[in-house]
C-alpha cells in the first residue's frame, strides 16, 4: 500500500499547503464585517472548471496509485510469472507523446488567438490519441495470439486491467475533445474556448504522466529504481 | 468585537448576477425530473436514499425475528438470513447514510450555505443523481435475479463472495459490484460539484471561517470520499473480473464443492487492504456531516455561539485526515505482522483526540445555555450520548489484544450501530426537523415528532445495549442460528427477544415520520422564513421554500460568522450572517 500511502501524502501536502492560506487561525467571532477578508474572500481568481479538473484528477490519480498498490502486493506472490511487453507498445507511448504535445500546440496557439493553429492542434491530438487507443487493441491482440490471455496469469490480469482502465479515461477525455473541437469549428468566440482547450490539455498530459509511470511500473524499471534506491538507504 | 473603519465597508456594492449564468427550467420535466437546482436534486436524493432504507430497515425486521425467535419463521432460512445481513449494511451505509448526507443535505445546504445560487455544474450535478438512482435500481434488481442478493456480508471478501455456496454466487454478486461501480461514479460526479462550490461559489464576505459547521463537515467528508471511494472501485472491478473472467487477483488456490477450482494464487488480504482503505474513511465520510449537522442543531437550540469553532474546524480536518492511516484496525485477525496491529492501534486511538474535543465543545456550547427541548435539539443530544458510547467501545475494539477475543461477536455489531447506525440517523432525523420547514415552508408535527424521538432514543438503547453483552458472551454475529452452545446461556435467547420486540417497535415509529413527513407537507404548521431564529445564511432567503436561484436579484453579503446568537447588546438573540454592522447600510440588503 506504500503507492497510495505516498500518494495520500501528496494530497495531504497540497491540501495543507492551501489550508495554511486560508487564515484558519482567524477568530471569526471577534471579526466583524466584510473588510477584513477582501483578501481571498472568494475563493481564487481560477475558473471553476479548472479547480474541478484539478479535483478530478486527484480522484482518477487516487484511482492509480491504489492499482499500483495493488500491483505491487501482487506481484510479490509464487505465481506472478512476467509477459513479454510487445514492442508496439512504445510505438504507443510515443503517439501518446505526440497526442500531448499536440494540444500543447493547440493551447499555445488558443492563447495567441489563433484559430486555425488551434483548431490543428486539436484534431492532430484526438486523431493520434484514436491511433494510441488502436495501437492498444493490438497490443491486446498479440497478447492474445501468443496465449497471453486475460486470466492466466495475475501479470496478464493486471496488464489488461490498467491498459483497459487509462484507455477509458483517454475515451473520456475524446468526448470533452471533441465537444471543444465541434465549439471551435462553430466559431465560438475565443474567450470561451480558451479555457476548454486548456483543461483537454492538462488532462491529456495528466494521462501521459499517468502512462509514463504504468509502463514502468510494467516493465519492472520502477521496481529496479525502488531497489535502487533501498540499497542507497541501507 | 474589532470595529471596522466604516469607510472600508460603507461602499460595497451589489452583487447582482446577470440573468444568463443562471439556469432556467423550461418545462414541467426539467423543473420537477430532470431538474438541475440542487434544490430539487437534494429532495430526490432524499426520497431515493429513504425508500431503499425502508427496504433495509425490513431486512433488519427478519433479521431480528430470526434471531430472536429462530426456527418459528419459515421464510427466513439460513441463506436468506444471510442475504438479509448483506443487503441491510450495503443499503445502510452507502446507499442510504451516504448518499443522505452527502447528496441529501449536502445537495440542499451547500449553495445555501455559502450563499451561492446554485452548484457549480448543475448539470453534472443532475447526471450524478441519475447515475446513482440507476445504481440504486440496479441493487434492488438483485432481489429479483435468480439466486436472489449475495450472502457475502457486506464487506464481500472474497474468496467466499464468488465460491458455490455462498448464496447470490451467481447474479447477485455481480449486480452487487456493478451497482457500487455505478454508485461511485454517480458520488464522482454529484463530489465535484459540492468541493468546487464550497471552493469557488462563496458569496463575498463568507471566509471559509465563517462557514457553518455543517458545510465545513460535507467538504471534508466529500474530499475523502472522493478520495477513498476509488479504492471500493478497484476492489469491486478487480472482483468482478475474478467473478466473471475468472482472473485470480483475490482468489487463492482452493477446492471447491471437491474440485480443484481454476482460480490460483490470489490474495484476499489484497482485497482487504484494498475494502478498508475505503472502509475506514466511509465511517468518518459518514460521521463528519452528522458533527457538523449537530454543532449547528446545538448552537441553534441553546441559543449559544458554538464553543470552540476554530478547534472544531481543526478537528474536522485532523479526523479527516487521520481517517486514512487506520484501516488495519479493521483487519487485526486477518494474521498481519503484530507490529502493523501496534501501527494501527495507536493511530486509531489519536483519532479519539480530535473527536473527543469535538464532544467536549458540544457539551461546553450546551453548558449555560437556553436549551430549548425542540425535536432537532432532543435528535442532537441524543446523536452526542450515543455517539460516545459507541466511541468508548471503539477504544476497546481499537486495541489488538481486546480486539481478537471480540471480533466477529455481537460486540462488534452492537459498537458500530452504534457509532455509525445509531449516531448519524440522530444526526440525519434531526437535520431533517430542522430544515424541513425551509424545503417545504411548514413545520413538521411536534408532537408526532416527540413520540419518534423517544421511541427511537429508548428502542435503540434496548436493541443495542444488551448486544454488547451478548457479544462479550461471545455470541458470534452472522450465525443466522446460535444452536446449543455451552457459553451461551438460556437467558441470552429471552433477552435476543426482547431486543427482536424492540427493533419491531423502534422500525414502527420510524412510519411515524413517514406519515409525520406526508402530513405535515400539507397540514403542517406555517414556518415562514426563519422559525429557529437561526444565523445561517439558508434562513434568510427573500423566500420559503427558497426560489429559482435562491437568492433575489442580489447575493447576499456576508458580515460575520454563522453564530452570533444571544450577543450581548443586541436587539434579538441571534444576528443573522447578512446583517450588516451597525452603522453599514449594504445596497439592497434584504431585511
Amino acid at each position: 500500500m506504500s503507492a497510495i500511502i505516498l500518494f495520500m501524502a501528496t494530497i495531504a501536502a497540497i491540501a495543507g499547503w492551501w489550508l495554511s492560506q486560508q487564515r484558519l487561525a482567524a477568530k471569526p467571532w471577534l471579526e466583524e464585517g466584510v473588510a477584513v477578508d477582501f483578501r481571498g474572500e472568494r475563493g481564487s481568481s481560477v475558473p471553476p472548471a479548472k479547480i474541478g479538473l484539478g479535483v478530478f484528477l486527484a480522484v482518477v490519480g487516487s484511482l492509480f496509485a491504489l492499482l499500483i498498490s495493488a500491483y505491487s502486493m501482487r506481484n510479490t506472490m509464487v505465481d506472478w510469472r512476467e509477459l513479454p511487453l510487445p514492442k508496439l507498445l512504445w510505438i504507443n507511448t510515443g503517439v501518446l507523446i505526440i497526442s500531448s504535445a499536440a494540444l500543447q500546440w493547440s493551447l499555445m496557439a488558443a492563447r495567441r488567438s489563433d484559430d486555425e493553429a488551434m483548431l490543428v492542434g486539436l484534431l492532430v491530438g484526438g486523431a493520434s490519441a484514436v491511433t494510441f487507443l488502436a495501437g492498444q487493441l493490438v497490443v491486446w491482440q498479440q497478447l492474445n495470439v501468443a496465449g497471453y490471455v486475460v486470466a492466466s496469469n495475475p501479470a496478464n490480469s493486471f496488464f489488461y486491467l490498467i491498459t483497459a482502465l487509462h484507455g477509458l479515461h483517454l475515451i473520456g477525455g475524446l468526448v470533452a475533445l471533441g465537444r471543444t473541437s465541434a465549439k471551435v469549428w462553430r466559431g465560438a468566440p475565443m474567450v470561451r474556448v480558451r479555457l476548454s482547450v486548456e483543461l483537454c490539455a492538462i488532462y491529456w498530459h495528466f494521462l501521459l504522466l499517468v502512462w509514463l509511470v504504468l509502463l514502468g511500473l510494467l516493465t519492472g524499471w520502477t521496481e529496479n529504481f525502488v531497489n535502487i534506491c533501498r540499497q542507497l538507504l541501507t | 468585537m474589532v470595529d471596522i473603519p466604516l469607510d472600508q465597508v460603507a461602499g460595497i456594492p451589489p452583487a447582482e448576477v446577470g440573468e444568463v449564468e443562471l439556469y432556467h427550467p423550461r418545462s414541467w420535466w426539467t423543473r420537477y425530473v430532470f431538474s438541475q437546482d440542487a434544490k430539487v436534486i437534494a429532495v430526490q436524493y432524499s426520497i431515493t436514499a429513504m425508500s431503499i432504507g425502508m427496504v433495509a430497515l425490513v431486512l433488519s425486521w427478519m433479521m431480528r425475528l430470526q434471531l430472536g425467535f429462530p426456527g418459528t419463521f419459515s421464510f427466513i432460512d439460513a441463506n436468506q438470513y444471510l442475504q438479509f445481513i448483506t443487503m441491510h449494511g450495503m443499503i445502510m451505509v452507502i446507499y442510504l447514510l451516504t448518499a443522505l448526507f452527502l447528496g441529501g443535505f449536502g445537495n440542499y445546504l451547500i449553495p445555501l450555505m455559502v450563499g451561492a445560487r446554485d452548484m457549480v455544474f448543475p448539470y453534472v450535478n443532475m447526471l450524478s443523481y441519475w447515475v446513482y438512482l440507476l445504481a440504486v435500481l440496479v441493487l434492488a434488481a438483485t432481489f429479483f435475479v435468480p439466486g436472489g442478493p449475495t450472502g457475502a456480508g457486506w464487506t464481500l471478501y472474497p474468496p467466499q463472495a464468488i465460491l458455490s455456496g455462498t448464496p447470490g454466487q451467481d447474479w447477485g454478486i455481480v449486480f452487487m459490484l456493478a451497482s457500487l461501480i455505478l454508485f461511485i461514479i454517480g458520488f464522482t460526479m454529484g463530489g465535484l460539484n459540492y468541493v468546487v462550490t464550497v471552493l469557488q461559489a462563496r458569496t463575498r464576505g463568507m471566509t471559509l471561517m465563517r462557514l457553518p459547521l455543517t458545510v465545513w463537515g460535507i467538504f471534508t467528508a466529500t474530499v475523502m470520499a472522493l478520495l477513498a471511494f476509488p479504492a471500493l472501485f478497484v476492489a469491486s472491478v478487480m472482483l468482478l473480473l475474478d467473478r466473471l473472467l475468472g482472473t485470480s487477483f483475490f482468489m487463492p488456490t482452493l477446492v471447491e464443492m471437491g474440485q480443484l477450482s481454476k482460480y490460483g494464487g490470489g490474495s484476499p488480504i489484497l482485497f482487504q487492504h484494498l475494502f478498508w482503505f475505503f472502509g475506514h474513511p466511509e465511517v468518518y465520510i459518514v460521521a463528519l456531516p452528522a458533527f457538523g449537522i449537530i454543532s449547528d442543531l446545538i448552537s441553534t437550540h441553546a441559543r449559544k455561539n458554538i464553543f470552540g469553532y476554530r478547534m472544531m474546524v481543526w478537528a474536522i480536518v485532523a479526523i479527516g485526515a487521520l481517517s486514512f492511516v487506520v484501516w488495519a484496525h479493521h483487519m487485526y485477525v486477518s494474521g498481519m505482522h503484530p507490529y502493523f496491529g501496534f501501527f494501527f492501534a495507536t493511530t486509531t486511538l489519536i483519532i479519539a483526540i480530535p473527536t473527543a474535543i469535538k464532544v467536549y465543545n458540544w457539551v461546553l456550547t450546551l453548558w449555560r445555555g437556553d436549551i430549548h427541548l425542540t425535536v432537532p435539539m432532543l435528535f442532537a443530544l441524543g446523536f452526542i450520548v450515543t455517539f460516545v458510547n459507541g466511541g468508548l467501545t471503539g477504544l476497546f475494539l481499537g486495541n489488538v489484544v481486546v480486539d481478537v477475543p471480540l471480533s466477529d461477536t455481537m460486540f462488534v455489531v452492537a459498537h458500530f450501530h452504534m457509532v455509525m447506525g445509531i449516531a448519524p440517523i440522530m444526526a440525519v432525523f434531526g437535520g431533517i426537523y430542522h430544515w424541513y420547514p425551509k424545503v417545504t415552508g411548514r413545520m413538521l408535527n411536534d408532537v408526532l415528532g416527540k413520540f419518534h424521538f423517544w421511541v427511537t432514543f429508548i428502542g435503540a438503547y434496548a436493541v443495542f445495549f444488551p448486544m454488547h453483552y451478548l457479544g462479550l458472551l461471545g455470541m458470534p454475529r452472522r450465525y443466522h442460528d446460535i444452536g446449543e452452545t455451552s457459553f451461551v446461556p438460556a437467558s441470552a435467547h429471552d433477552l435476543n427477544a426482547f431486543m427482536s420486540v424492540a427493533a419491531l417497535i423502534v422500525g414502527f415509529a420510524q412510519l411515524v415520520f413517514l406519515f409525520n413527513l406526508v402530513w405535515s407537507l400539507f397540514k403542517g404548521k406555517e414556518a415562514g422564513g426563519n422559525p429557529w431564529g437561526a444565523t445561517s445564511l439558508e434562513w434568510q432567503t427573500p423566500e420559503t421554500p427558497p426560489g429559482h436561484g435562491n437568492w433575489g436579484k442580489e447575493l447576499p453579503i456576508v458580515y460575520r460568522w454563522a453564530y452570533d446568537y444571544s450577543v450581548p447588546g443586541a436587539a434579538r438573540d441571534f444576528v443573522p450572517q447578512n446583517e450588516p454592522p451597525s452603522g453599514v447600510v449594504a445596497q439592497g440588503a434584504h431585511p
